[in-house]
Protein backbone atom coordinates (compact mmCIF):
# COMPACT_ATOMS: atom_id res chain seq x y z
CA UNK A 1 0.00 0.00 0.00
CA UNK A 2 2.10 2.83 -1.29
CA UNK A 3 -0.21 5.78 -0.85
CA UNK A 4 -2.11 6.62 2.27
CA UNK A 5 -5.77 6.45 1.37
CA UNK A 6 -8.34 7.80 3.80
CA UNK A 7 -11.77 6.29 4.15
CA UNK A 8 -14.64 7.78 6.11
CA UNK A 9 -18.02 6.38 7.06
CA UNK A 10 -20.46 9.02 8.25
CA UNK A 11 -24.23 9.32 7.92
CA UNK A 12 -25.68 11.47 5.14
CA UNK A 13 -27.92 13.18 7.65
CA UNK A 14 -28.32 13.49 11.40
CA UNK A 15 -30.83 15.00 13.79
CA UNK A 16 -29.85 18.21 15.55
CA UNK A 17 -28.27 17.51 18.91
CA UNK A 18 -28.26 13.75 18.42
CA UNK A 19 -24.79 12.17 18.62
CA UNK A 20 -23.83 9.98 15.67
CA UNK A 21 -20.83 7.74 15.06
CA UNK A 22 -18.11 8.44 12.51
CA UNK A 23 -15.61 5.77 11.49
CA UNK A 24 -12.34 6.61 9.77
CA UNK A 25 -9.54 4.49 8.41
CA UNK A 26 -6.40 5.42 6.55
CA UNK A 27 -4.03 2.98 4.89
CA UNK A 28 -0.64 3.72 6.43
CA UNK A 29 2.19 1.51 7.68
CA UNK A 30 2.65 3.50 10.94
CA UNK A 31 6.35 2.61 11.04
CA UNK A 32 6.95 2.92 14.75
CA UNK A 33 10.64 3.78 14.79
CA UNK A 34 11.18 0.81 17.10
CA UNK A 35 11.96 -1.77 14.44
CA UNK A 36 15.31 -2.70 12.93
CA UNK A 37 16.02 -3.60 9.34
CA UNK A 38 17.96 -6.64 8.15
CA UNK A 39 21.27 -4.90 8.88
CA UNK A 40 20.33 -4.04 12.44
CA UNK A 41 19.71 -0.37 11.78
CA UNK A 42 16.66 1.31 13.25
CA UNK A 43 13.98 2.00 10.65
CA UNK A 44 13.06 5.67 11.04
CA UNK A 45 9.65 6.49 12.40
CA UNK A 46 7.04 7.39 9.82
CA UNK A 47 3.55 7.65 11.23
CA UNK A 48 0.36 9.59 11.03
CA UNK A 49 1.03 11.83 14.04
CA UNK A 50 -2.22 13.80 14.19
CA UNK A 51 -5.82 13.42 13.11
CA UNK A 52 -8.51 16.07 13.29
CA UNK A 53 -12.20 16.24 12.48
CA UNK A 54 -14.03 19.56 12.23
CA UNK A 55 -17.62 20.42 11.45
CA UNK A 56 -18.09 23.78 9.70
CA UNK A 57 -14.85 24.91 11.29
CA UNK A 58 -15.74 23.74 14.80
CA UNK A 59 -13.57 21.00 16.21
CA UNK A 60 -14.99 17.54 16.83
CA UNK A 61 -11.83 15.69 17.84
CA UNK A 62 -8.12 16.46 17.72
CA UNK A 63 -6.03 13.35 18.22
CA UNK A 64 -2.28 12.96 18.63
CA UNK A 65 -1.01 9.53 17.61
CA UNK A 66 2.20 7.67 18.45
CA UNK A 67 3.79 4.61 16.90
CA UNK A 68 1.70 2.62 19.39
CA UNK A 69 -1.34 3.01 17.19
CA UNK A 70 -1.76 0.07 14.81
CA UNK A 71 -1.01 0.24 11.11
CA UNK A 72 -3.93 1.54 9.04
CA UNK A 73 -5.18 3.72 11.91
CA UNK A 74 -8.82 3.12 12.71
CA UNK A 75 -10.50 5.95 14.59
CA UNK A 76 -14.13 5.99 15.64
CA UNK A 77 -15.84 8.77 17.57
CA UNK A 78 -19.13 10.65 17.89
CA UNK A 79 -20.08 14.03 16.49
CA UNK A 80 -23.13 16.23 16.91
CA UNK A 81 -24.49 18.92 14.59
CA UNK A 82 -27.05 21.71 14.80
CA UNK A 83 -27.07 22.65 11.12
CA UNK A 84 -26.26 21.15 7.73
CA UNK A 85 -22.66 21.45 6.67
CA UNK A 86 -19.39 19.73 6.04
CA UNK A 87 -17.36 17.34 8.12
CA UNK A 88 -13.68 17.77 7.36
CA UNK A 89 -11.11 15.11 8.16
CA UNK A 90 -7.36 15.67 8.16
CA UNK A 91 -4.48 13.27 8.73
CA UNK A 92 -0.92 14.57 9.23
CA UNK A 93 2.02 12.39 8.18
CA UNK A 94 5.53 12.61 9.68
CA UNK A 95 6.85 13.24 6.17
CA UNK A 96 4.84 16.45 5.94
CA UNK A 97 2.07 15.00 3.80
CA UNK A 98 -1.46 15.98 4.72
CA UNK A 99 -4.36 13.77 3.70
CA UNK A 100 -7.88 15.14 3.65
CA UNK A 101 -11.40 13.94 3.20
CA UNK A 102 -14.77 15.65 3.61
CA UNK A 103 -18.41 14.60 3.91
CA UNK A 104 -21.45 16.78 3.59
CA UNK A 105 -24.18 16.13 6.08
CA UNK A 106 -27.78 17.30 6.21
CA UNK A 107 -30.10 17.88 9.13
CA UNK A 108 -32.53 15.01 9.42
CA UNK B 1 -20.26 -30.53 16.38
CA UNK B 2 -17.25 -32.67 16.93
CA UNK B 3 -13.78 -31.23 17.22
CA UNK B 4 -11.11 -33.82 16.68
CA UNK B 5 -9.02 -34.11 19.81
CA UNK B 6 -6.76 -37.00 18.96
CA UNK B 7 -3.11 -36.22 19.51
CA UNK B 8 -0.47 -37.77 17.36
CA UNK B 9 2.73 -38.68 19.13
CA UNK B 10 4.72 -36.41 16.88
CA UNK B 11 2.59 -33.46 17.83
CA UNK B 12 2.59 -33.99 21.54
CA UNK B 13 5.73 -31.96 21.97
CA UNK B 14 4.89 -29.42 19.33
CA UNK B 15 1.57 -28.46 20.81
CA UNK B 16 1.60 -26.48 23.98
CA UNK B 17 -1.63 -26.30 25.87
CA UNK B 18 -0.42 -23.09 27.40
CA UNK B 19 -3.76 -21.55 28.15
CA UNK B 20 -5.61 -24.60 29.34
CA UNK B 21 -6.78 -22.69 32.39
CA UNK B 22 -7.80 -19.54 30.57
CA UNK B 23 -11.36 -19.17 29.46
CA UNK B 24 -11.28 -18.81 25.71
CA UNK B 25 -14.40 -19.25 23.72
CA UNK B 26 -12.87 -20.20 20.39
CA UNK B 27 -13.72 -21.96 18.27
CA UNK B 28 -17.12 -20.39 18.69
CA UNK B 29 -19.31 -22.54 16.49
CA UNK B 30 -22.46 -20.61 17.37
CA UNK B 31 -21.15 -17.34 15.98
CA UNK B 32 -22.78 -16.18 12.75
CA UNK B 33 -20.85 -14.31 10.10
CA UNK B 34 -22.97 -11.60 8.52
CA UNK B 35 -21.07 -9.06 6.46
CA UNK B 36 -22.22 -5.46 6.13
CA UNK B 37 -25.38 -6.35 7.96
CA UNK B 38 -26.94 -8.32 5.12
CA UNK B 39 -24.61 -10.88 3.56
CA UNK B 40 -25.06 -14.13 5.49
CA UNK B 41 -22.06 -16.37 5.04
CA UNK B 42 -21.97 -20.16 5.13
CA UNK B 43 -19.12 -20.75 7.55
CA UNK B 44 -20.15 -24.28 8.52
CA UNK B 45 -21.19 -26.69 5.77
CA UNK B 46 -21.78 -30.42 5.43
CA UNK B 47 -18.45 -32.09 4.76
CA UNK B 48 -17.89 -33.09 1.13
CA UNK B 49 -18.35 -36.83 0.51
CA UNK B 50 -14.75 -37.30 -0.59
CA UNK B 51 -13.55 -36.51 2.95
CA UNK B 52 -15.23 -39.71 4.15
CA UNK B 53 -15.74 -38.26 7.59
CA UNK B 54 -12.13 -37.16 8.10
CA UNK B 55 -13.31 -33.81 9.48
CA UNK B 56 -16.47 -35.12 11.07
CA UNK B 57 -19.86 -34.04 9.80
CA UNK B 58 -18.98 -30.48 8.94
CA UNK B 59 -16.31 -28.33 7.42
CA UNK B 60 -15.68 -25.09 9.31
CA UNK B 61 -14.27 -21.79 8.16
CA UNK B 62 -11.18 -20.54 9.95
CA UNK B 63 -13.28 -17.51 10.93
CA UNK B 64 -14.78 -19.50 13.80
CA UNK B 65 -11.37 -20.24 15.26
CA UNK B 66 -10.41 -16.59 15.71
CA UNK B 67 -11.22 -14.44 18.70
CA UNK B 68 -14.21 -12.15 18.82
CA UNK B 69 -12.23 -9.00 18.06
CA UNK B 70 -10.69 -10.50 14.91
CA UNK B 71 -14.02 -11.98 13.81
CA UNK B 72 -15.65 -8.60 14.22
CA UNK B 73 -13.24 -6.99 11.75
CA UNK B 74 -14.55 -9.18 8.97
CA UNK B 75 -18.21 -8.29 9.52
CA UNK B 76 -17.92 -4.79 8.09
CA UNK B 77 -16.05 -3.93 4.93
CA UNK B 78 -15.17 -0.62 6.48
CA UNK B 79 -13.33 -2.34 9.29
CA UNK B 80 -11.76 -5.00 7.08
CA UNK B 81 -8.25 -3.69 6.35
CA UNK B 82 -8.05 -5.78 3.17
CA UNK B 83 -10.46 -3.41 1.49
CA UNK B 84 -7.73 -0.81 1.01
CA UNK B 85 -5.91 -3.41 -1.08
CA UNK B 86 -9.11 -4.11 -2.98
CA UNK B 87 -9.42 -0.40 -3.76
CA UNK B 88 -5.91 -0.48 -5.23
CA UNK B 89 -6.86 -3.42 -7.44
CA UNK B 90 -10.10 -1.79 -8.59
CA UNK B 91 -8.05 1.16 -9.81
CA UNK B 92 -5.64 -1.23 -11.55
CA UNK B 93 -8.59 -3.05 -13.14
CA UNK B 94 -9.48 0.07 -15.11
CA UNK B 95 -5.91 1.10 -15.88
CA UNK B 96 -4.36 0.43 -19.28
CA UNK B 97 -1.08 -1.43 -18.97
CA UNK B 98 1.27 -2.99 -21.51
CA UNK B 99 1.94 -2.75 -25.24
CA UNK B 100 -1.60 -3.64 -26.36
CA UNK B 101 -3.19 -0.60 -24.75
CA UNK B 102 -5.69 -2.64 -22.79
CA UNK B 103 -6.98 -2.70 -19.26
CA UNK B 104 -8.67 -5.64 -17.53
CA UNK B 105 -11.98 -3.84 -17.99
CA UNK B 106 -11.56 -3.64 -21.76
CA UNK B 107 -12.07 -7.39 -22.08
CA UNK B 108 -13.87 -8.33 -18.87
CA UNK B 109 -16.11 -5.29 -18.36
CA UNK B 110 -17.03 -4.33 -14.84
CA UNK B 111 -15.27 -6.55 -12.31
CA UNK B 112 -18.58 -7.12 -10.52
CA UNK B 113 -19.91 -8.79 -13.67
CA UNK B 114 -16.84 -10.23 -15.34
CA UNK B 115 -15.37 -11.90 -12.26
CA UNK B 116 -18.55 -13.02 -10.53
CA UNK B 117 -18.21 -16.61 -9.34
CA UNK B 118 -14.71 -17.05 -10.73
CA UNK B 119 -12.89 -17.62 -7.43
CA UNK B 120 -15.46 -20.16 -6.28
CA UNK B 121 -14.29 -22.69 -8.88
CA UNK B 122 -10.53 -22.05 -8.73
CA UNK B 123 -8.12 -23.63 -9.18
CA UNK B 124 -9.32 -25.39 -12.31
CA UNK B 125 -7.89 -27.25 -15.29
CA UNK B 126 -7.61 -25.24 -18.50
CA UNK B 127 -8.46 -26.52 -21.96
CA UNK B 128 -4.76 -27.07 -22.48
CA UNK B 129 -4.75 -29.40 -19.50
CA UNK B 130 -2.90 -27.23 -16.98
CA UNK B 131 -4.13 -26.63 -13.43
CA UNK B 132 -4.40 -22.88 -12.99
CA UNK B 133 -4.91 -20.68 -9.97
CA UNK B 134 -6.24 -17.12 -10.12
CA UNK B 135 -2.67 -15.86 -10.36
CA UNK B 136 -2.07 -17.90 -13.54
CA UNK B 137 -5.15 -16.50 -15.24
CA UNK B 138 -4.18 -12.96 -14.28
CA UNK B 139 -0.65 -13.30 -15.59
CA UNK B 140 -1.86 -15.01 -18.76
CA UNK B 141 -4.01 -11.97 -19.45
CA UNK B 142 -1.20 -9.60 -18.61
CA UNK B 143 1.49 -11.23 -20.75
CA UNK B 144 -0.53 -12.63 -23.66
CA UNK B 145 -3.42 -10.19 -24.05
CA UNK B 146 -2.15 -6.94 -22.56
CA UNK B 147 1.52 -7.16 -23.47
CA UNK B 148 2.32 -6.25 -19.87
CA UNK B 149 4.84 -7.72 -17.49
CA UNK B 150 3.77 -10.63 -15.33
CA UNK B 151 3.11 -9.80 -11.70
CA UNK B 152 5.12 -11.54 -9.01
CA UNK B 153 2.98 -14.28 -7.45
CA UNK B 154 3.47 -12.93 -3.96
CA UNK B 155 3.71 -9.17 -4.41
CA UNK B 156 1.04 -6.57 -3.71
CA UNK B 157 -0.35 -5.97 -7.24
CA UNK B 158 -1.11 -9.69 -7.61
CA UNK B 159 -2.43 -10.17 -4.08
CA UNK B 160 -4.57 -7.05 -4.37
CA UNK B 161 -6.08 -8.30 -7.63
CA UNK B 162 -6.79 -11.80 -6.34
CA UNK B 163 -8.51 -10.18 -3.35
CA UNK B 164 -10.65 -7.97 -5.59
CA UNK B 165 -11.57 -10.97 -7.74
CA UNK B 166 -12.36 -13.16 -4.72
CA UNK B 167 -14.67 -10.43 -3.45
CA UNK B 168 -16.84 -10.90 -6.55
CA UNK B 169 -17.57 -14.47 -5.40
CA UNK B 170 -18.03 -13.65 -1.74
CA UNK B 171 -20.85 -15.65 -0.22
CA UNK B 172 -20.98 -18.15 -3.07
CA UNK B 173 -20.13 -21.75 -2.19
CA UNK B 174 -16.67 -23.06 -2.99
CA UNK B 175 -17.19 -25.59 -5.76
CA UNK B 176 -13.95 -26.80 -7.30
CA UNK B 177 -14.06 -29.74 -9.71
CA UNK B 178 -12.11 -32.78 -8.58
CA UNK B 179 -13.06 -35.28 -11.26
CA UNK B 180 -12.27 -35.62 -14.96
CA UNK B 181 -9.18 -33.70 -15.97
CA UNK B 182 -8.77 -32.45 -12.40
CA UNK B 183 -8.59 -35.94 -10.91
CA UNK B 184 -4.84 -36.59 -11.25
CA UNK B 185 -4.01 -33.16 -9.78
CA UNK B 186 -6.45 -33.76 -6.95
CA UNK B 187 -4.87 -37.15 -6.20
CA UNK B 188 -1.43 -35.55 -6.15
CA UNK B 189 -2.65 -32.87 -3.75
CA UNK B 190 -4.28 -35.44 -1.50
CA UNK B 191 -1.07 -37.45 -1.41
CA UNK B 192 0.79 -34.31 -0.32
CA UNK B 193 -1.79 -33.50 2.33
CA UNK B 194 -1.11 -36.76 4.13
CA UNK B 195 2.66 -36.80 3.60
CA UNK B 196 4.84 -35.89 6.57
CA UNK B 197 7.40 -33.22 5.77
CA UNK B 198 10.42 -31.75 7.47
CA UNK B 199 12.41 -32.40 10.58
CA UNK B 200 9.22 -32.28 12.61
CA UNK B 201 7.68 -34.94 10.38
CA UNK B 202 4.30 -33.25 10.18
CA UNK B 203 1.69 -33.58 7.49
CA UNK B 204 -1.09 -31.09 6.82
CA UNK B 205 -3.45 -33.64 8.35
CA UNK B 206 -1.51 -33.90 11.61
CA UNK B 207 -2.38 -30.32 12.47
CA UNK B 208 -5.50 -29.45 10.53
CA UNK B 209 -7.35 -32.77 10.51
CA UNK B 210 -6.32 -34.45 13.75
CA UNK B 211 -5.82 -31.38 15.92
CA UNK B 212 -8.06 -28.61 14.72
CA UNK B 213 -9.59 -26.89 17.72
CA UNK B 214 -6.51 -27.67 19.83
CA UNK B 215 -3.86 -25.14 20.67
CA UNK B 216 -0.58 -24.74 18.87
CA UNK B 217 1.31 -22.49 21.25
CA UNK B 218 -1.41 -20.02 22.28
CA UNK B 219 -3.30 -20.21 19.03
CA UNK B 220 -6.09 -22.43 17.80
CA UNK B 221 -5.41 -24.74 14.91
CA UNK B 222 -8.17 -24.46 12.34
CA UNK B 223 -9.22 -26.96 9.71
CA UNK B 224 -6.85 -25.18 7.37
CA UNK B 225 -9.60 -24.19 4.97
CA UNK B 226 -8.63 -21.74 2.22
CA UNK B 227 -12.07 -20.32 1.43
CA UNK B 228 -11.02 -17.02 3.03
CA UNK B 229 -7.95 -16.41 0.87
CA UNK B 230 -6.30 -14.16 0.21
CA UNK B 231 -6.43 -13.30 3.90
CA UNK B 232 -5.48 -10.03 5.49
CA UNK B 233 -3.13 -11.15 8.21
CA UNK B 234 -2.89 -8.69 11.09
CA UNK B 235 0.54 -9.96 12.05
CA UNK B 236 1.93 -9.17 8.58
CA UNK B 237 -0.21 -6.09 8.10
CA UNK B 238 -0.95 -7.29 4.60
CA UNK B 239 -2.52 -9.85 2.33
CA UNK B 240 -1.27 -13.43 2.35
CA UNK B 241 -1.71 -15.67 -0.68
CA UNK B 242 -2.65 -19.34 -0.52
CA UNK B 243 0.78 -20.49 -1.67
CA UNK B 244 2.48 -18.16 0.81
CA UNK B 245 0.50 -19.79 3.61
CA UNK B 246 1.38 -23.26 2.32
CA UNK B 247 5.05 -22.27 2.19
CA UNK B 248 4.82 -21.00 5.76
CA UNK B 249 3.30 -24.27 6.94
CA UNK B 250 5.90 -26.43 5.21
CA UNK B 251 8.67 -24.16 6.52
CA UNK B 252 7.28 -24.56 10.03
CA UNK B 253 7.76 -28.31 9.74
CA UNK B 254 11.41 -27.37 9.15
CA UNK B 255 11.39 -28.60 5.59
CA UNK B 256 12.63 -27.05 2.38
CA UNK B 257 9.43 -25.64 1.02
CA UNK B 258 8.02 -25.87 -2.48
CA UNK B 259 7.97 -22.82 -4.70
CA UNK B 260 4.98 -20.52 -4.77
CA UNK B 261 3.31 -20.99 -8.12
CA UNK B 262 4.97 -24.38 -8.60
CA UNK B 263 3.18 -27.61 -9.56
CA UNK B 264 3.18 -29.04 -6.02
CA UNK B 265 1.34 -26.11 -4.47
CA UNK B 266 -1.07 -25.96 -7.41
CA UNK B 267 -2.07 -29.55 -6.71
CA UNK B 268 -2.25 -28.94 -2.97
CA UNK B 269 -4.37 -25.83 -3.55
CA UNK B 270 -6.91 -27.87 -5.52
CA UNK B 271 -7.09 -30.57 -2.88
CA UNK B 272 -7.34 -28.18 0.07
CA UNK B 273 -9.91 -26.06 -1.76
CA UNK B 274 -11.98 -29.20 -2.35
CA UNK B 275 -11.99 -29.94 1.38
CA UNK B 276 -13.93 -26.69 1.72
CA UNK B 277 -16.44 -27.30 -1.08
CA UNK B 278 -19.68 -25.88 0.25
CA UNK B 279 -18.18 -23.17 2.45
CA UNK B 280 -18.78 -19.61 1.32
CA UNK B 281 -15.97 -17.82 -0.47
CA UNK B 282 -14.83 -15.42 2.24
CA UNK B 283 -11.89 -13.66 0.62
CA UNK B 284 -10.49 -11.33 1.52
CA UNK B 285 -10.92 -12.42 5.12
CA UNK B 286 -9.22 -11.18 8.29
CA UNK B 287 -6.99 -13.45 10.35
CA UNK B 288 -4.49 -12.78 13.16
CA UNK C 1 14.83 16.13 12.04
CA UNK C 2 16.48 13.66 14.38
CA UNK C 3 16.69 13.73 18.13
CA UNK C 4 19.36 12.34 20.36
CA UNK C 5 18.22 11.17 23.74
CA UNK C 6 19.81 14.30 25.24
CA UNK C 7 17.83 16.52 22.90
CA UNK C 8 14.72 14.66 23.82
CA UNK C 9 15.29 15.25 27.51
CA UNK C 10 15.88 18.95 26.93
CA UNK C 11 12.83 19.29 24.74
CA UNK C 12 10.79 17.22 27.13
CA UNK C 13 11.69 19.57 29.96
CA UNK C 14 10.15 22.36 27.94
CA UNK C 15 6.75 21.00 28.77
CA UNK C 16 3.54 20.12 27.07
CA UNK C 17 3.48 23.02 24.62
CA UNK C 18 6.77 21.97 23.10
CA UNK C 19 5.67 18.36 23.12
CA UNK C 20 2.55 19.23 21.21
CA UNK C 21 4.48 21.24 18.68
CA UNK C 22 7.16 18.74 17.85
CA UNK C 23 5.09 15.57 18.23
CA UNK C 24 8.27 13.54 18.21
CA UNK C 25 7.93 10.07 19.63
CA UNK C 26 10.68 8.90 21.90
CA UNK C 27 10.57 6.35 24.62
CA UNK C 28 8.57 7.67 27.53
CA UNK C 29 7.40 5.78 30.56
CA UNK C 30 3.78 5.81 31.61
CA UNK C 31 4.67 7.79 34.73
CA UNK C 32 6.40 10.44 32.65
CA UNK C 33 3.51 10.65 30.23
CA UNK C 34 0.95 10.93 33.02
CA UNK C 35 3.03 13.60 34.76
CA UNK C 36 3.13 15.57 31.53
CA UNK C 37 -0.58 15.17 31.04
CA UNK C 38 -1.73 16.00 34.56
CA UNK C 39 1.03 18.35 35.65
CA UNK C 40 1.22 16.25 38.79
CA UNK C 41 -2.43 16.80 39.78
CA UNK C 42 -4.18 14.23 41.95
CA UNK C 43 -5.79 11.28 40.17
CA UNK C 44 -9.34 10.16 40.83
CA UNK C 45 -11.37 7.19 39.72
CA UNK C 46 -14.76 6.69 38.16
CA UNK C 47 -16.42 8.42 35.25
CA UNK C 48 -14.10 6.80 32.73
CA UNK C 49 -14.39 3.43 31.07
CA UNK C 50 -11.80 1.55 29.03
CA UNK C 51 -12.94 -1.41 26.97
CA UNK C 52 -10.31 -3.83 25.70
CA UNK C 53 -10.21 -7.58 25.11
CA UNK C 54 -9.17 -9.71 28.07
CA UNK C 55 -6.99 -11.69 25.70
CA UNK C 56 -5.66 -10.24 22.47
CA UNK C 57 -5.00 -12.70 19.68
CA UNK C 58 -2.52 -10.41 18.02
CA UNK C 59 -0.64 -7.65 19.80
CA UNK C 60 -0.36 -5.72 16.55
CA UNK C 61 -4.02 -4.87 16.45
CA UNK C 62 -5.85 -4.60 19.76
CA UNK C 63 -9.19 -2.80 19.68
CA UNK C 64 -9.69 -0.39 22.59
CA UNK C 65 -12.40 2.11 23.40
CA UNK C 66 -12.29 4.90 25.97
CA UNK C 67 -15.31 6.82 27.13
CA UNK C 68 -15.38 9.60 29.72
CA UNK C 69 -18.50 11.76 29.60
CA UNK C 70 -17.58 15.40 30.06
CA UNK C 71 -13.86 14.90 29.47
CA UNK C 72 -11.88 17.58 27.68
CA UNK C 73 -9.07 15.23 26.72
CA UNK C 74 -8.15 11.57 27.16
CA UNK C 75 -4.66 10.02 27.23
CA UNK C 76 -4.28 6.32 26.36
CA UNK C 77 -1.21 4.50 27.64
CA UNK C 78 0.40 1.10 27.22
CA UNK C 79 2.83 1.08 30.16
CA UNK C 80 4.49 -2.11 28.93
CA UNK C 81 5.37 -0.75 25.49
CA UNK C 82 8.81 0.66 24.67
CA UNK C 83 7.10 4.02 24.43
CA UNK C 84 4.07 4.14 26.69
CA UNK C 85 2.05 6.89 25.06
CA UNK C 86 -0.43 5.54 22.53
CA UNK C 87 -2.50 8.60 21.79
CA UNK C 88 -4.24 11.61 23.22
CA UNK C 89 -7.55 12.88 22.01
CA UNK C 90 -9.10 16.28 22.71
CA UNK C 91 -12.84 16.68 22.25
CA UNK C 92 -14.13 19.87 20.64
CA UNK C 93 -17.51 21.60 20.86
CA UNK C 94 -18.91 19.51 17.99
CA UNK C 95 -18.11 16.19 19.65
CA UNK C 96 -21.21 14.07 20.23
CA UNK C 97 -19.64 12.27 23.15
CA UNK C 98 -16.25 11.89 24.76
CA UNK C 99 -15.66 8.47 23.28
CA UNK C 100 -12.84 7.19 21.08
CA UNK C 101 -12.42 3.77 19.57
CA UNK C 102 -9.14 2.76 17.94
CA UNK C 103 -6.70 -0.12 17.46
CA UNK C 104 -3.38 -0.20 19.25
CA UNK C 105 -0.13 -2.15 19.42
CA UNK C 106 0.78 -3.98 22.61
CA UNK C 107 4.33 -5.30 22.94
CA UNK C 108 3.34 -7.71 25.72
CA UNK C 109 0.63 -8.47 28.26
CA UNK C 110 0.01 -5.38 30.40
CA UNK C 111 -2.52 -3.04 31.99
CA UNK C 112 -3.72 -0.65 29.33
CA UNK C 113 -4.47 2.68 31.01
CA UNK C 114 -6.56 5.72 30.17
CA UNK C 115 -6.45 9.09 31.89
CA UNK C 116 -9.13 11.71 31.33
CA UNK C 117 -8.87 15.42 31.96
CA UNK C 118 -12.34 16.47 32.95
CA UNK C 119 -13.90 19.80 32.08
CA UNK C 120 -13.29 21.10 35.62
CA UNK C 121 -9.57 20.32 35.34
CA UNK C 122 -9.63 17.23 37.53
CA UNK C 123 -8.18 13.90 36.37
CA UNK C 124 -9.51 10.36 36.52
CA UNK C 125 -7.94 7.15 35.32
CA UNK C 126 -8.72 3.50 34.79
CA UNK C 127 -6.84 0.39 33.67
CA UNK C 128 -7.70 -2.87 31.99
CA UNK C 129 -5.39 -5.89 31.89
CA UNK C 130 -4.87 -7.34 28.41
CA UNK C 131 -3.07 -10.63 27.84
CA UNK C 132 -1.25 -10.78 24.53
CA UNK C 133 -0.88 -14.31 23.22
CA UNK C 134 1.78 -15.82 21.00
CA UNK C 135 0.55 -16.79 17.56
CA UNK C 136 0.81 -20.38 16.50
CA UNK C 137 2.34 -20.46 13.05
CA UNK C 138 4.65 -18.21 11.14
CA UNK C 139 5.05 -16.10 14.27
Amino acid sequence: MADAKPRVKAPASAAAGEPFAIKTLISHEMESGQRKDGDGNLIPQKIINRFTCDFNGTNVVDMTLSGGVSANPYIEFDAMIDQAGELKFTWYDDDGSVYEDAKTIDLA
Amino acid sequence: MRIRAKHSAALASALVIALAGAARAEPDLDAKLVINGDLEMTTIAPAPAHLEGALGDNVISGWHYRDAATRQMETDDFENPAMSAVDEALAAWDTVDGSEGKSCADCHGAIEEGMKGVTAVLPKVTEAGALWSAEDFINDCRTNRMGAEAWDWDKDPMKNMTAAIALQSRGMPVNVAIDGAAAPFWEQGKEMYYTRYGLLQLSCANCHEQNNGNYIRADHLSQGQINGFPVFRLKNDGLVSIHNRFAGCVRDTRAETFSKGGPEFHALELYVASRGNGLAVEGPSVRP
Amino acid sequence: MTYTRRDALVVGAGGLAVLAMTRAAWAVTADEAIAEFTGGAAMGEGGITLTAPEIAENGNVVPVEVDAAGAAEILVLAPGNPSATICTVAFGPAAGSQRLSTRIRLAKSQDVTAVAKMADGSFVSTSQPVKVTVGGCGG
